[in-house]
This record gives C-alpha cells, sequence and structure tokens, in this order.
C-alpha cells in the first residue's frame, strides 16, 4: 500500500513538471521576441537576449511606426478584418436558422451539401479562374466573397439556433412576427455568445490570412498585413520593405521582433476576453464536423 | 401541387437559405466542375467553354515527370510524420491534463497553450527562423554550449520535414486537447475510484478506462484526419519553402501555386490537384469502411 502511495505521488510530481515544461516551450520563443523586440541590435545578434531586454530601447518600435508601407498593410488588414466578420456573420447566421428549422424540407440534402465541401475542398486553380472571370483579381472583395461562410462555422451555428427551445420561436409566431423578424430579433440577440465564438473564428481568420492574399492580389498596395509579414521576417527583401527607414543591419532583427509582436498583440488583447466562448464552439465544431 | 404549396407557404426559410446555398455553388461546388480543364489544353483566352479536349493526357504525363514522384513522395512523408507524431500528441497532453486537481494550475496551462493557435503561419515561421537563427537562436546557442558545431536549419533539405512537424505541433497541439478534454469529462469518477479500490495504478487506469473513454472521439478524428491526408496546410510550408530545401519540402499544394498558378500551367497542375482529391475521397471512404467493420465508429 505505502509502495502504491510513494508511485502515485512520484506520478504527479512528474506530471506537472512536465506541464509545466510543456507552458514554457510554449511561451518562451514569444517572450523571446518580445525582449528581443525592447533591445540594441548588437545584443540581439551577439545572442544576450533571452528573457528580458537587453540594452533598452524603444528606436525598433519607432522604425515601426514610422514605416508606411506597414501601417498601409495594417489598414487593409483591419478593413478586412471589420467589413469580412460582419459580411460573414450576416450570410453564415441567416443560412444558419434557415437549417436549423424543422420546416425546411430538405435540410438533410443541404447539410450534406454543405459537409461534403468540407472533405472535398474546392481546388485551387479551378477557384483561381473561376475569381479571375468574375473580375475579382487584385480586388479586396476577392480576399472576402470567396470565404463569406465557413461550412465549419455554419454547423457551429446551426446546432447553436437549434438548442433555442421551439416554443419562444412558436409564440413569436403566433405574436404575427415573420422569419425574418424572429431571426433579427428574437434568435440574434439571444445568440450573442455562438456569433462572439464564431465572429472570433472568422475574425482571427481574416487577421491571419495569407494565402488568399497571394492567390488573388498582385498590387502590392493591396497586400494584408501578413503578406507584408512575411516579405519583412522570411523573404530577403527585408531591406525593400523597411526602404523609408534608415536601417543598418544590427536594427534588422530588433524590427523585426517589434513588427511580430505589434502583428500580434491585437490577437492577444482579445484572447482573454473570449477564452470562455470559443471552447464550447471549437467543440461543437470538431464533433459535428 | 402539395409540394408547391409547401414551399409557398414556408418561403421566408427557403429565401433564407438561398444567399448561402448560392455560395456554396458557385464557389465550392463550381470549381469541382472546373477541373475539367484537366482533360483540356485550357488555354486562357478560349476559357473553359472554348478550349480542347485533349483525354488524359495530363494524367499521362503526370506520371511520367519525376518532379510529380519528388512532391507526392514529400507530401506522404511530411503527412506520415504528422499523423504519426501530430496526431497522438494532444491525446497525450489532455491525458495527462485531466490528472491535474489543482484547478487554477490547469486553467493556466490551458490558456497558454490554446495560444498558439491563434497566431498566424507567418508569425510562427517568424518565431521558428528566430529560434532557429544560426547566429543567435535559441536552438543553436544551447548546440554550441555542449560544444556542438552551429547549424543552418533552414537551409539543410534533411531538417525541413522535421521542423514543419515540430512547429505543427506547437502551434496545434493545445487546440487539440480541448475535444478530449471535453470527452473525459464525461467519464464517471466512480469508475477510476472503483478501479483505486481494485488496486489498479494510474497507469492501468489510463489504459483500463481513460483510452477506452477517448475511443470513439479518437476514431471519427482519425477518419477525417485520414480524408485529409494529402491535404497538408499551404500556408506552413510555403513560408518556409525556399529553394536549398525544394528537395525534401515542396508539397503538391506548392507546387500548384508555383507551376500552376504563378507558372501558368492550368490544364497540368489541375490534374495534379484532381488526382490529390480522388485518392483523398478513397481514403475516407476506404478508412470509414475499415473502422465500421472493426470498431463500429464511422463517419455516415
Amino acid at each position: 500500500m505505502i509502495r502504491m502511495h510513494a508511485s502515485r505521488q512520484w506520478f504527479i510530481s512528474i506530471n506537472y513538471i512536465f506541464l509545466t515544461i510543456v507552458g514554457l516551450v510554449m511561451l518562451l520563443p514569444f517572450v523571446n521576441i518580445l525582449a528581443g523586440s525592447f533591445s540594441g541590435g548588437n545584443a540581439i545578434l551577439q545572442g544576450r537576449v533571452t528573457v528580458f531586454p537587453v540594452e533598452f530601447t524603444l528606436s525598433n518600435y519607432e522604425s515601426v511606426f514610422n514605416n508606411a508601407a506597414i501601417w498601409k498593410s495594417f489598414s487593409v488588414t483591419i478593413f478586412l478584418t471589420v467589413v469580412g466578420t460582419l459580411i460573414d456573420l450576416l450570410f453564415t447566421s441567416l443560412m444558419a436558422y434557415g437549417l436549423a428549422r424543422k420546416e425546411l424540407k430538405g435540410r438533410t440534402f443541404f447539410i450534406l451539401l454543405v459537409l461534403f465541401t468540407m472533405i472535398f475542398p474546392a481546388p485551387i486553380i479551378p477557384s483561381y479562374l473561376l475569381i479571375k472571370s468574375l473580375g475579382m483579381l487584385n480586388t479586396l472583395w476577392a480576399l472576402i466573397i470567396p470565404g463569406l461562410i465557413s461550412a465549419f462555422n455554419l454547423i457551429i451555428m446551426v446546432s447553436f439556433f437549434q438548442a433555442i427551445p421551439e416554443g419562444l420561436i412558436e409564440a413569436a409566431r403566433i405574436d404575427g412576427s415573420g422569419e425574418y423578424r424572429t431571426y433579427w430579433s428574437i434568435v440574434l440577440p439571444l445568440s450573442m455568445p455562438s456569433l462572439t465564438t464564431v465572429g472570433l473564428f472568422y475574425a482571427v481568420g481574416h487577421w491571419n490570412g495569407y494565402f488568399s492574399a497571394i492567390m488573388y492580389l498582385r498590387d502590392p498596395g493591396l497586400y494584408p498585413l501578413q503578406v507584408k509579414l512575411r516579405q519583412l521576417l522570411i523573404a530577403s527583401d527585408a531591406t525593400n520593405v523597411m526602404q523609408s527607414v534608415q536601417m543598418t543591419m544590427q536594427s534588422v532583427e530588433g524590427i523585426k521582433m517589434a513588427t511580430i509582436i505589434v502583428a500580434t498583440l491585437p490577437v492577444l488583447v482579445i484572447y482573454p476576453l473570449i477564452q470562455k466562448h470559443f471552447i464550447k464552439g471549437a467543440m461543437l465544431g470538431s464533433v459535428k464536423g | 401541387m402539395a409540394r408547391k404549396h409547401y414551399l409557398w407557404k414556408h418561403w421566408p426559410i427557403y429565401s433564407m437559405i438561398l444567399p448561402g446555398l448560392l455560395f456554396f455553388i458557385l464557389f465550392r461546388y463550381i470549381p469541382i466542375a472546373g477541373s475539367i480543364i484537366a482533360f483540356q489544353d485550357y488555354n486562357v483566352f478560349s476559357g473553359v467553354l472554348g478550349s480542347k479536349f485533349v483525354g488524359f493526357k495530363h494524367f499521362v504525363n503526370l506520371f511520367m515527370y519525376p518532379e510529380f514522384y519528388r512532391i507526392l513522395r514529400n507530401t506522404i512523408l511530411i503527412s506520415l510524420y504528422q499523423l504519426v507524431f501530430g496526431f497522438p500528441a494532444p491525446i497525450v497532453l489532455a491525458i495527462l491534463l485531466n490528472e491535474v486537481r489543482k484547478m487554477v494550475f490547469k486553467r493556466t496551462i490551458q490558456t497558454v497553450i490554446y495560444l498558439p493557435h491563434f497566431l498566424s503561419w507567418v508569425i510562427v515561421g517568424g518565431l521558428v527562423i528566430n529560434a532557429l537563427s544560426p547566429n543567435y537562436g535559441i536552438v543553436n546557442s544551447m548546440l554550441s554550449s555542449f560544444g556542438f558545431q552551429k547549424i543552418f536549419f533552414l537551409q539543410e533539405p534533411q531538417f525541413f520535414r522535421s521542423i514543419i512537424v515540430v512547429s505543427g505541433i506547437w502551434k496545434e497541439i493545445g487546440w487539440g486537447t480541448i475535444i478530449y478534454l471535453a470527452a473525459l469529462a464525461n467519464v464517471n469518477p466512480e469508475l477510476y475510484e472503483a478501479a483505486e479500490v481494485d488496486g489498479a495504478g494510474k497507469f492501468r487506469q489510463v489504459i483500463s478506462i481513460t483510452l477506452p473513454a477517448l475511443l470513439p472521439t479518437i476514431m471519427v478524428l482519425l477518419l477525417l484526419r485520414i480524408g485529409n491526408f494529402l491535404d497538408l496546410g499551404f500556408e506552413q510550408i510555403y513560408i518556409l519553402l525556399n529553394p536549398l530545401v525544394k528537395e525534401t519540402g515542396d508539397i503538391i499544394d506548392t507546387y500548384i501555386y508555383d507551376v500552376g498558378l504563378l507558372g501558368s500551367q492550368f490544364s497540368y497542375t489541375t490534374a495534379i490537384g484532381m488526382f490529390k482529391s480522388v485518392v483523398g475521397l478513397i481514403l475516407i471512404v476506404g478508412a470509414n469502411q475499415i473502422s465500421k467493420k472493426l470498431t463500429g465508429n464511422s463517419l455516415y
């Protein structure tokens, strides 16, 4: 008995240590970048920065904020995120409301039609040719319209709407409310948690979007943040992106790190606020999907 | 007649799903139908309707190009490594998290491990480049402090696949635990108490109680994963891909983008895309059939 107790204790301690290490591995790369973004270029290049800034400076952030190209891409991404998310939510919730109603004959067929697109995604080249023939190439609409409804998010919303008591919708109908009014003034206000969850998934998708931008845009003036970021962080043409800044080799790395922090900040700020919502959404989506 | 009447009575509901339905048809099904250009010599000026049909020419060519075997090999290998290492990782992590009794600790770890899911692949690529930098990266600092030579990880073909698999696990392992933790929350605690009384150790409890409870969830996710076997994330790989590592890192989707979209070889690369989709469909139907027989779990 005593030996078993000891082995239990042993397991628990190892488990706590292991999970702490996992947590640190998740955080460290980020903390390292954060420290670097406030550090002098020489300190970074000599590998002296780990978790605290060395030779503290704000100059990296000054360079980022003074860079017109980065601001431009920021404003493109903010536009895409705000406008895109709102339109996505409108179309997704409208279709989800219809699909959640049992009066809709052929529901199973319509849902299968949607689910099939999850295992058989639209092929790259024909999608590109379609966008081209619709005249959307090189416009920001190409980053919004083809992603209007995500099958995953749609299924999440359908399950949320199905959980709304039938009696409520019935009562509204008896009071003479049409379907559109029931949807807009009864169901949507009741569905704020699900709208927040799905809205978050859409917003993060727009904020982080990269593939559709390099697929459909050729004009650098339209590039959203992630495309600019990639040019800056990864491609060798970092100096071109930052050309308006007087840049020496020493400062490049610090500026890259400051850009990463600035580009991630909005996600980091909303993340704790909505954490409890998205877990529910992630579960629903995976189970039904 | 009765059907018409029904539609007429409930037209508002049908009108609500109409925009969405048109969306799925236009942007999901029409491109699938557009794959017909794989059987043509597609020409931008003649369009899909006017281009000449050439039968299976592109498919025959495909299997004769050594390039095709290179990208197929890379896709299969990376996907296989992800399946072997990346798929079980969140299961193990969820089981370990489930054993934690201190709620504050558990929630803190959860908050931290979900976070990388919300970072873009570009940012994760930036973090990888930073961590692996030969000059100041943390990995090379550690290597050199142990007396090893510095390595240019991102320029060495033999490291590319490992970097993709590890950074993929780093980003998604936490998010992956959510669904398993939900399944574990439904396990009756009395089962563990009874096992304890019977003298079953922790390991025995995991094997006999926890894993069977997770099995249906694991099977469903595994089937979906197998259906997407050839669909690796384009963004993750394209962002770290450079000419030096194309030999091991170029996959089907990055090749379609580079050669098809940027190089305008539309028909040939659509044939590759079609090959990928059809294999995916066969895999998911086959895996579903096998799973139905062996475990009774299936997708449909």
